[in-house]
Formats: C-alpha cells, structure tokens, sequence
C-alpha cells in the first residue's frame, strides 16, 4: 500500500460518503453541503491526476458558482414540512436495484477492459508547460476551436434563458 | 552535514533556511520525511504571522481612521498610543460566552467560522515573499487565488442558514450577490496581467514586471482595487455589516469565539488583497538590489504591501457607503463591459507590439492605450448622467408649470 | 502506484449513485444535484484516461472543460425552470408535476 494508494482511497471515500450524503439526506441543505463536499473530493482526485488547472476549474465553477445557485433554489422553493417527510418518491427499491445493476455492469467492464495488471501506472509524465498547451488547443483551427465558439455561445444562451424564465410578471 | 547555528543564522538572513535544513537533514533521514516536516513548519510559520500581524493592523486601522476623522482613536491600553488595544480586545472576545441559538442548524453553524478562516489562510500559500521564498509557486497560482476567494463565499451562506435567523438570511443573501458579481470584473481585471506577462504562476508575474504593472495598466489596477473593495466588504461597499443598516448582516448571531473567526477572516482577506495587487502590480518583491541579497526583496515587499493598506484604510475614512442597489448598478452596468472591452484592445495590442522591444517603449504603448480606453468610458458615463440631468429637469419642469403630482407621474420618465 | 481501474470503479460508484438519486428523489432541486454528480463521474472518467493513456496531450483535460462549462449552464437553466415552476403550481415535488396544463 503506497502512499499514493491511501491518499486515493482516503479522498475517494470522501466522495463517496459525500455523494450518498447528497442522495439520501432529507435535509436538502445538508445535502447540498454534501454536494460541495463531493465537488471538493473530486477536486482532489484531479489533482492526484495532475490536472492542475482541471482541479482548480472545479473548485471556482462548482464550489463557487454551482453550489450557490442549488442553495439558492433550494430557499426559494422551500415548503414547512420538507424535513420532516421521506425523502424518496414511490420507487426508491427499483432505482435502488436498477443503479446496482449498472454498476456492476460498469464495473465488470471497466475491469475486463483495462484490467489492473497491464494498466498499473501513467503512461507517460505531463508537459510541463500544461496550461499554454491547453490554450494553443482551446483556439487551434485543427483542435477544439468550434467547441469553444459553441461553448461560449451556449453559456450565452444559458444566462439570457435563466434571466428570461424567471423574471415575475412586470418585472 | 551536521547542524551549525551560524551557518543556520546565515541562511535565515539569506533567507534560504529550509533549504539548509533540508540539508542538514539529508544523511539522516528519508527525503520524505525531512520535505513534509519542511512544509508543516512553513504553513506553521505563514499562519502564526498571519494571525499575529492581525493584531497589529486592528490598531493600525483604528489609529488611522481616528485621525483621518479627527480624534485620537485608542490610547489608553498599553501606554500613550494604545498599541495593545488588540490584545485587550481578543481577551474579550476569547472570554465571552459562545451562544448557539435554538433550532441552529450545528453542521452549517459550527463550520461556517472554521472555513472561512481556512480558506483565508490558504491563499497566503501562492504569494512570493522574496526570491526563492514562497509556500508553493504552482503555475495556476494566480488562478489558484481566484478559485479560493470564490469558495469563501459559501461560509457566508453557511453563516447565514445556520443561524436561524430571518435577517441573517437576508444578509447572507445580500452579501453573497455583493461578492459574486464583484468576482466578475475582479477575475476578468487579473487576465490583462495575465495576458502580458504570459503566465499565471505568482513568482514568474513577478520577474516578467521590469516595469511595475501598475504604469503599464492603471485602469485594470484600478478596476482590481474597486472590486477587490467590494469582495472585501470594506468601506465604501460595507452595507452589509453596517450597524445602521442591517445590524450585522450574516454573522449575527455569532459571539465570543466564533465572531472573532469572522473578525479575523476579514483582516487576513484585507492584508491578503493588499498582497496579491503588491505582487501584481507593484512588482511584488522587486527593487534596487533584490535579486542579490532576498531579505532586501523582503523589506521592499512589506513597505509595497503596507502602502497599499494604508491606502485602504485611507479609503475606509473617507468615501460614504454605497446602497445596494447602486452597488450592483455599478457593476453589471459599469464595471463588467468597461473591463470586457479593456481585454479586448489590451489582447489586440499586446499582440501588435512586436517580439523584443524594449520593455519600458511596450509600457509606454500599452499605457496610453489604457488612457485612451479610460476616457472613452469617462465620455459614455458623462453622457449617460447628460441624460439622466436631462430627464431630471424635464420632470422639475412640468412640476413647475401644472404643480400637480398626477400630471408628473404621467407625463415623465423618472429614471432611479 | 494507482491502477487505471480503481478511478475508473471510483467513477462508476459515483455515477451510480447519482442514478439512484435521479430515480428515487422527490424533489426536483436534489434530481437536479444528483444529475451534477453524474457529471462530475464522467469528467473523473475523461481525465483518468487521459492521464494514463495520452498523458502529453492536454486533450482530456480540455474535454472535461467543456462537460463543466455545459453543466453550469444546464444547472442554470434547470434551477430558473424549477423556480419558475415552483411560483405557478406552488410544488417542486417531481411526481406531482405530471399535466400539462392546468
């Protein structure tokens, strides 16, 4: 056991706990503080992938922006008897039986396909000059250019049709 | 090598410590071992000076403020000039009970202190102190920054929810829109260094600055320091926490202890922000002599940094508070394109200035460009409030010939 | 050393419960949360591969960039809808939106 092997487990059950936290609380605040929590584990998982920047993306955009936006809506839909009734609809044994199958399933893939012997360790260090690699393909004509451009149409779009929906009556 | 404390005195003033002790320790134990009980003193020692230098700049600010409205602020703890009027103050707040209200929600109570002191600390890991002398020069540092101040917004909402309280939601609420549409034009004023010096990691914004960015770019270091202000929460954006106002917004119900994690988070936010615009636009440790002898590059960073927050708290003594609504305004209708079209020409220009001209003719250029941006934006606010007089006056008038308030209401627009 | 096929069961668990918190949750905000930790497994999916398969090319991590940026602005979207409907049917209960008119 490395010690890379236990930060790995000890950050993955942070995010593991957290998510069932987020599925299972019926204090829908308490789970969106295990949201962030989640959010805050996989942060670090990307840092153990040395995707510096990717972990850091992470924390500004889902921590501080995500996270914030489902607090709010959670305030403003708000009812009194929301902490004291079951958190789950009419079926939580058949999602229950139905998120197992996929996982296994999953898993069984993920296994057979990449199995742990020939797969034990990158394959290769990461550039050192990371971030000006990942510009040149974020504006490369033979890279990631239209996705950018329809990216950031699309933040667009998202923002004017937020604003849209939920302006009251007159407002 | 073995231990010799003149050569350890030696290097302390060289600041080159840890690398000495790193040394000494090689023989003896893994590398490991000897680089994780290097890195736990250095958070050690970033934290103790954090926290202690909070006592000194709670009297400072208290001073200055005093003079600047005309009174001599403490002085009577500690001798003529107070000076351990801090120490008397977190007596008392260490002393005070700690009151948890009923029906508190003890998770988001409990942590919302302990997070937003944690997150204020781990900022302090990317400044460059000296050459050679910071916690960790990651090369997303600035970045890095940028993503921790946006995560200490969630404390806020945590305060606020935790505590039960009506109006401490509400000024949880208020005080999370103040710094989340502050963030904006904040993160976007950071790109325009970003994009000359080619870098986001600290220590290389500091090397690329042979000109201090603050004569290449004093719009973008202004637009930074106004919305700095505002993420603060300091004068003239403290509606928040004004006593008049909302009492004291999202930490109301916090006392004793707990209230002093908030008093301390805002402290080392203020002390931290002074040092993010010293290392970026102030040329952080750079100065006559730096690069030889690093404690020089010390004393020059301390004496920038302690400008900036005199500068401050100058601010603090003199501008009246904004509302909220003017706020927001000022942002959203001011701030953010004023600082979209800033990129723009900065990336335009810094791309037509070509490879290897010489430094101090680049900053020439690029700081007449940012004039020229700032007084076409000063000509669109003149004419925006041209307006604004115009349509004030045309409704004075029809006041003046019918003297009737139903006959205003529908004949002028009123703008706020 | 970490094996590729520990991220990717870590993920695979991730993504699970995430599906179980879309199909057993009742109210729309929390199926909406769950849909993020569905996302935020597939971006531990990309960027796992990524680091082991093609580590000197930043393609992974600039994919997993664009899954964040279209989760933002889904998430935006889809808590403006819940408010709205929250302010006309009075219920974010995802059962009891079931007509189409009212």
């Amino acid at each position: 056991m490395t010690i890379q092997q236990v930060v790995f487990i000890l950050i993955s059950l942070i995010t593991i706990i957290s998510a069932i936290v987020v599925v299972t609380d019926r204090n829908l605040f308490r789970a969106a503080v295990g949201l962030m929590a989640s959010f805050l584990g996989v942060a670090g998982l990307y840092i153990i992938l040395e995707a510096g920047f990717l972990a850091v993306a992470q924390l500004l955009v889902y921590i501080g922006a995500i996270s914030i936006l489902v607090i709010f809506a959670i305030m403003m839909t708000r009812r009194l008897m929301q902490t004291i009734e079951s958190p789950f609809n009419s079926q939580p044994v058949w999602g229950l039986i139905g998120a197992v199958l996929a996982f296994l399933l999953l898993a069984l893939v993920a296994i057979r396909t990449w199995p742990t012997a020939q797969y034990p360790a990158p394959s290769g260090p990461v550039v050192e000059s990371s971030v000006q690699q990942l510009g040149a393909l974020m504006v490369s004509p033979d890279a990631y250019v239209v996705p950018f451009e329809v990216a950031s149409v699309l933040l667009l779009a998202a923002l004017i049709g937020a604003v849209a929906i939920s302006r009251t009556e007159g407002s | 090598m073995s231990f010799d404390i003149l050569e350890f005195l030696q290097s302390l003033v060289q600041l080159n410590a840890v690398g000495y002790m790193r040394e000494v320790w090689s023989d003896d134990m893994p590398a490991w071992l000897s680089e994780a009980i290097l890195d736990i003193v250095v958070i050690l020692v970033i934290c103790t000076f954090n926290l202690i230098i909070v006592l000194g700049l709670i009297w400072l600010e208290r001073k200055v403020v005093a003079r600047i409205q005309d009174r001599i602020g403490p002085n009577r703890v500690g001798g003529r000039y107070g000076i351990l009027q801090s120490v008397a103050d977190a007596t008392k707040l260490l002393s005070k009970e700690i009151i948890t209200p009923s029906g508190a929600d003890k998770l988001a109570f409990n942590l919302a202190p302990l997070v937003i002191v944690v997150a204020a600390l781990l900022m302090w890991a990317v400044i460059p102190f000296a050459p050679g002398v910071i916690g960790t020069d990651l090369n997303v540092g600035l970045f890095y920054v940028l993503a921790i101040s946006s995560v200490s917004v969630v404390p806020l909402l945590l305060a606020g929810w935790g505590s039960n309280n009506k109006y401490a939601l509400l000024g949880a609420f208020r005080s999370v829109a103040q710094l989340v549409s502050y963030e904006v034009p904040m993160v976007m004023a950071l790109l325009i260094p970003i994009l000359i010096a080619g870098t986001m990691s600290m220590q290389g914004l500091v090397m690329a600055q042979e000109v201090w960015y603050v004569l290449v770019v004093p719009l973008s270091a202004l637009i930074f320091l106004v919305s700095a202000l505002a993420e603060l929460g300091r004068t003239p954006f403290d509606l928040l926490e004004a006593e008049s106002e909302i009492i004291a917004g999202y930490h109301i119900e916090y006392s004793g202890m707990k209230f002093a994690m908030f008093f301390l988070a805002e402290f080392i936010n203020s002390l931290f922000m002074a040092a993010l615009f010293t290392t970026i636009y102030l040329g952080g440790w750079r100065g006559p002599g730096a690069m030889e002898y690093p404690i020089l590059g010390l004393i020059y960073f301390f004496i920038k940094v302690f400008l900036v927050y005199f500068v401050f708290i100058w601010i603090r003594g003199t501008f009246p508070r904004i509302r909220i609504d003017q706020l927001l305004d000022f942002n959203w209708k001011f701030l953010v394109p004023l600082t979209l079209g800033l990129i723009m020409v900065i990336a335009v220009v810094v791309k037509l200035i070509p490879e290897g001209t010489n430094p101090w003719a680049a900053a020439a250029a690029l700081f007449i460009v940012n004039i020229l941006v700032g007084l076409v934006a000063l000509e669109f606010v003149r004419r925006y409030a041209r307006r604004q007089r115009i349509e004030v006056e045309e409704v004075s008038i029809s006041l003046d010939k019918t003297g009737d308030v139903t006959e205003v209401q529908s004949t002028a627009t009123v703008v706020s | 050393m970490v094996p590729l096929s520990w991220y990717l069961i870590v993920a695979a668990l991730l993504f699970c419960i995430g599906l179980y918190g879309v199909m057993a949750r009742r109210n729309a905000v929390a199926i909406l949360m769950s849909v993020e930790l569905m996302l935020n497994a597939v971006n531990i999916n990309l960027v796992a591969f990524w680091r082991y398969l093609q580590p000197d090319l930043q393609v992974g991590v600039s994919w997993a960039i664009f899954v964040i940026a279209v989760a933002a602005a889904e998430a935006a979207v889809g808590l403006a809808l819940i408010i709205a409907v929250y302010r006309s049917r009075d219920s974010v209960v995802a059962e009891e939106l079931d007509t189409l008119k009212f």
